[in-house]
């Protein structure tokens, strides 16, 4: 038998063992992962969603864009058109010696530092880089950390009082080294808003 | 604790838990493609698909089975992307475009999961489940087969038989990535993956804004992906994604789900060729050369050189807070040196040389430890030129676990060596004297070439990880991309197979005082070193262009 008769022969197995794979692999697997996900990971499966007033406010796992002086701000965000859009996830891909990277983290780090009151020098590294996926819930406690006291004048609240609540939100990694801290941005600035009673 | 710190013990831990893991869990592997007998579930299905599985294959029916069952593959990807709005779970989406649908159908049938697409915004749930999703099992099943009639090339004597690829497939779906993925897919999920088929969820932030979140069947995608060694999420941003990634756990668990098949293949190669020595050699070949890369691309992407990472005070662009410099440079050396192609850091924003690292680690030819079975026969055919090079050092026919490595195994083993980097070397000098390959640059200087080389790079050795600046999603590069996927592909596997068709033929030279011991040290050593120096010697002036010439400026 030549190569091309047996590919010929083979090509109505490969299509009979193709559909009966998509069953087992494209629906009875992940549909069963699916029951499980619905019945014992709800949370989970759903989107970790944060519930207020009745309402979705937001993802314990997705960040959101925050501007003005009352909230902590999120990290920069490179998703398309505008930041934090959770339809269009993605990093920046500037290169590390791209002229505009450059551009964009001087002129971030200027800002920050201004907003903030504090010289550039204590700006963190996450202040001023946009992360991988656009929508990094987490800052780094030294990014929050410089927000506080702006933060606190803003809500009417003491420094002291919102320092406790990032130290509430901050999630530490588990085992002390399964990846590194955080403070989770969107549940610090609801647990803020219901501090300052806008809630 | 300091990231240094964590960076030393996420290696320690994973590396233990190869450790523990790849003996036994090789062994198995062993038994499913040695065993005798069928599960209930196997007969049911060879009587579906009118298969005898008693029946054997000489190479040739071998390959074209094979190459059969990815022509259907990839026809019924096409036509499932070109059809999708108009069936079930289509959540709005439109048809994918005939060049943008034959892309990721090759990308995927090949193992590469090269995407030029946000899979957020472009595929159904039931593109993602009934094709993505089932092509990333099939994919990485066609590849472990292929690599055990490599393995049963060696072990069997004066034979025409390597086995029966429709049983090879069988098993490895059904024994050894089908239970795998389940659990972990619900240990994702109790992590915080998702898993819905809920239309995107409309979010009222606390700003005032309005935010919409993807749904999806994300976890049991997830767990194939880096199980299976593929790496196309369903979501743009893949691993770097909170709900594909969402921890510092996950993503420790992912880079150990990718890592634990390769590992382990060698220890089935050792057993099934009466020999375990043999497959730790082998092994050790392949853990000298990560360890090797994992080690440089923390040194450099600490310091983070360049100029824009140092403005910034370190290397963060493209990194998430909760995985930050100690913990992406691990899944990036792990997902290049394996074909997976997942990334959960933006490699086109890391420090030149370590942007330069992952190329090198894909030029290797996705050896150390390689995807799941290209792995395996990749560095066993580095295996073939290691020991040609030392039996023409001592004047000796060379042999290879007792097959004699004549005029035929070599110029197979050759070819084999020549056609990725033929691929890569024309396919990214073709991009770059094109107005229509150039137009696609995102990052000026030599960042721009290393783009196009790593699309081909990625695309040819199928890996399927991006300098994503690179605008892919025109006619020229689905097409020409999704040509070197093919031809990257299935060339280097029909000459695998019939390199195992010519050795099996063959009667056993017995060991001799002269025999090379291929389980030495020194082996390794000319092993590692034949990798790298083939590697380095055909793609050194393409790397000095690109990442090595922005890392001096």
């Amino acid at each position: 038998m030549t190569a091309v008769t047996a590919l010929l022969r083979q090509l109505g197995t490969g299509l009979r063992f193709l559909l009966v794979m998509t069953v087992l692999l494209g629906l009875i697997y992940p549909l069963a992962v699916w029951a499980i996900g619905q019945i014992g990971f709800r949370d989970q499966a759903n989107g970790s969603l944060i519930h207020s007033n009745g309402q979705v406010v937001g993802s314990q796992l997705i960040g959101q864009e925050f501007s003005g002086t009352r909230w902590f701000h999120s990290r920069p965000s490179a998703t398309a058109t505008t930041p934090y859009d959770g339809l269009a996830s993605g990093g920046s891909n500037l290169g590390p010696t791209n002229p505009e990277l450059v551009k964009l983290v001087k002129e971030r780090k200027a800002e920050v530092a201004r907003q903030n009151g504090v010289p550039e020098s204590a700006v963190p590294p996450d202040a001023v880089t946009a992360s991988a996926s656009g929508l990094d819930p987490h800052i780094s406690p030294a990014y929050a950390d410089i927000q506080v006291n702006r933060v606190a004048r803003a809500n009417g609240l003491s420094p002291a009082q919102v320092r406790a609540l990032v130290a509430q939100h901050t999630d530490h990694p588990s085992l002390g080294f399964l990846g590194e801290p955080g403070v989770n941005v969107v549940e610090l600035n609801l647990a803020l808003a219901r501090l300052s009673g806008t809630r | 604790m300091s990231p240094g710190l964590t960076a030393v013990l996420l290696v320690a831990v994973l590396v233990t838990l190869l450790a523990v893991v790849h003996r036994p869990f090789g062994d198995y592997m062993a038994w499913v493609y040695t065993s005798e007998k069928d599960l209930k579930v196997e007969r049911w299905l060879y009587r579906a698909v009118r298969v005898n599985p008693r029946s054997q294959q000489g190479w040739t029916i071998y390959a074209a089975s094979l190459v059969a069952f990815s022509i259907v593959s990839v026809l019924f990807l096409y036509l499932l992307q070109r059809l999708q709005s108009f069936l079930p779970w289509s959540v709005g989406m439109k048809p994918v475009p005939p060049d943008g649908a034959f892309n990721t159908a090759v990308s995927f049938v090949t193992n590469t999961n090269w995407q030029w697409y946000s899979g957020e915004s472009t595929m159904s749930y039931l593109t993602q489940m009934a094709g993505l999703t089932v092509q990333n099992f099939l994919s990485a099943a066609v590849g472990m087969a292929v690599a055990i009639a490599l393995v049963r090339g060696f072990a069997r004597r004066k034979t025409r038989e390597l086995g029966n690829f429709w049983v090879d497939l069988t098993r490895t779906t059904l024994r050894i990535l089908l239970p795998l993925s389940f659990v972990a897919a619900i240990i994702l999920l109790a992590n915080g993956v998702i898993q819905n088929l809920a239309d995107p969820t409309t979010v009222h932030t606390l700003a005032g804004a309005t935010q919409h979140l993807p749904g999806g069947n994300v976890a049991s995608q997830e767990a194939i992906k880096d199980l299976g060694t593929n790496g196309g999420g369903p979501f743009n941003a893949n691993s770097a994604h909170p709900f594909e990634n969402p921890t510092g756990f996950t993503n420790l668990f992912e880079i150990f789900l990718l890592l634990v098949i390769p590992f382990s293949l060698p220890a089935t190669f050792g057993r099934m060729v009466g020999n375990l020595k043999q497959g730790y050699a082998i092994l050790a070949a392949m853990g000298v050369i990560w360890i090797g890369a994992v080690v440089a691309m923390y040194a450099v992407e600490f310091a983070h050189p360049g100029a824009a990472l140092q403005a910034a005070g370190g290397a963060l662009e493209g990194k998430e807070t909760r995985l930050g410099v100690s913990s992406s440079p691990l899944f990036a050396v792990s997902t290049t040196l394996t074909s997976t192609g997942a990334v959960n850091s933006m490699h086109s924003s890391y420090t030149a040389l370590g942007g330069g690292i992952t190329i090198f680690d894909m030029v290797l030819g996705e050896v150390a430890p390689g995807g799941t079975g290209s792995g395996l026969y990749g560095m066993l055919i580095l295996a073939v030129v290691a020991v040609f090079v030392a039996g023409l050092m001592v004047g000796r026919t060379p042999e290879y676990l007792g097959k004699k490595i004549g005029a035929r195994e070599m110029k197979l083993v050759s070819l084999y060596i020549l056609t990725t980097p033929a691929l890569v070397l024309m396919g990214a000098g073709l991009a770059l004297a094109l107005s229509a390959g150039r137009s696609s640059i995102l990052n000026p200087g030599p960042h721009g070439l290393s783009e196009v080389l790593y699309a081909f790079t990625s695309a040819s050795n199928n890996n399927g990880s991006a300098f994503a600046g690179l605008s892919a999603n025109t006619p020229f590069y689905n097409t020409a991309l999704g040509l070197a996927m093919l031809f990257g592909r299935f060339v280097p596997m029909v000459l695998v197979l019939a390199l195992a068709g010519s050795l099996a033929s063959q009667k056993p030279v017995p060991e001799t005082a002269g025999t090379l011991r291929t389980q030495s040290p020194l082996f390794v050593g000319m092993l590692a070193g034949v990798a790298i120096i083939v590697a380095g010697l055909t793609f050194f002036p393409a790397l000095a262009l690109g990442p090595i010439a922005e890392g001096l400026l």
